[in-house]
């Protein structure tokens, strides 16, 4: 997988170099093209995990943009309407993230949500307590960010 | 076209960031203003230096600007959660409405956290 990507982003500096542009644009449309040369050249070889990896990435960044926006959308309505309506607390997450990895970036993952903040992780990393806003459904709050949050992450890492 | 794309962004992270600040004042404890103002300050920045790279739109700024959004986006969770941690081991008191604690009481008296199995109630009472 790593030689799949650093053979892409050679590709890229080759297109780059022979079209002689260096801007951004350039850089992008270098990569796709030598992405999808790739894609083709290894369509009958078994180790395609690079190329299903490398869509889902985008598709997450995406979806984790437009989450983030949503909730900082109903944060900013609680800060500007006059009375205040929500349910703080702490609630204890089971994890299934194992690495040290795994748990850094979904706790990173977790606090850049607003209204939601890891307060600490156990120390035998079997449990995440994060503070969050809104804890009228408390089952709720806990599906949003496994299923959310951390089934997409895992998806991608392992 | 460019100059209405520059005026969108910096103006939303504008309001963004008087957003957070707003947030900062009228927030009731400590745990709300860190979860509000850490993030819309990360997202106002963000939006503001984007419409830098747009503004200038050359392969210099634009490469900063993604370094400093990327360095951005991994310290400040971090710091939040450090300084979320460390008020709540020496017990800043939570908002009178916060319905549900289950960290209390899982600290023991080496500073430990356990998961699953409750220590005593009062264990981290002798914790500095």
């Amino acid at each position: 997988m790593q030689k799949r990507f650093l053979l892409n982003v050679m590709l890229t500096l080759i297109w780059v170099a022979l079209t002689g542009v260096f801007n951004y644009i350039n850089l992008i449309i270098g990569f796709v093209i030598s992405y999808f040369i790739l894609w083709i050249i290894s369509r009958n070889s078994e180790d395609r995990r690079y190329f299903t990896i490398a869509i889902k990435i985008v598709g997450f960044f995406f979806f984790f943009l437009w989450e983030m926006l949503r909730a900082n959308w109903q944060v900013a309505y609680e800060v500007v309407t006059s009375n205040l309506h929500m349910k703080p607390g702490i609630v204890k997450i089971y994890l299934e993230a194992k690495t040290d990895l795994e748990i850094t970036l979904l706790s990173n993952l977790i606090s850049l949500t607003p209204g939601t903040l890891v307060i600490d992780v156990s120390d035998d990393k079997k449990v995440m307590y994060v503070h969050g806003m809104y804890l009228q459904d408390k089952e709720k709050f806990i599906d949003s960010i496994k299923m959310g949050l951390e089934k997409p992450l895992l998806n991608i890492m392992r | 076209m460019t100059e209405i794309i520059i005026m969108i962004l910096s103006g939303v992270g504008a309001i963004t960031i008087l957003l957070a600040s707003i947030g900062m004042l009228r927030m009731p404890d400590l745990y709300l203003r860190l979860s509000v103002t850490t993030k819309a300050a990360t997202l106002g920045v963000g939006l503001i230096l984007v419409s830098a790279a747009f503004y200038f739109s050359n392969v210099g700024v634009t490469s900063r600007v993604l370094a400093i959004i990327l360095f951005i986006t991994i310290t400040a969770p971090v710091s939040a959660q450090l300084i979320g941690r460390a008020a709540y081991l020496v017990k800043t008191k939570m908002w009178k409405h916060t319905i549900i604690d289950e960290l209390d009481g899982m600290y023991d008296n080496n500073g430990t956290l356990h998961g699953t199995e409750t220590s005593e109630p009062d264990a981290n009472e002798s914790k500095e």
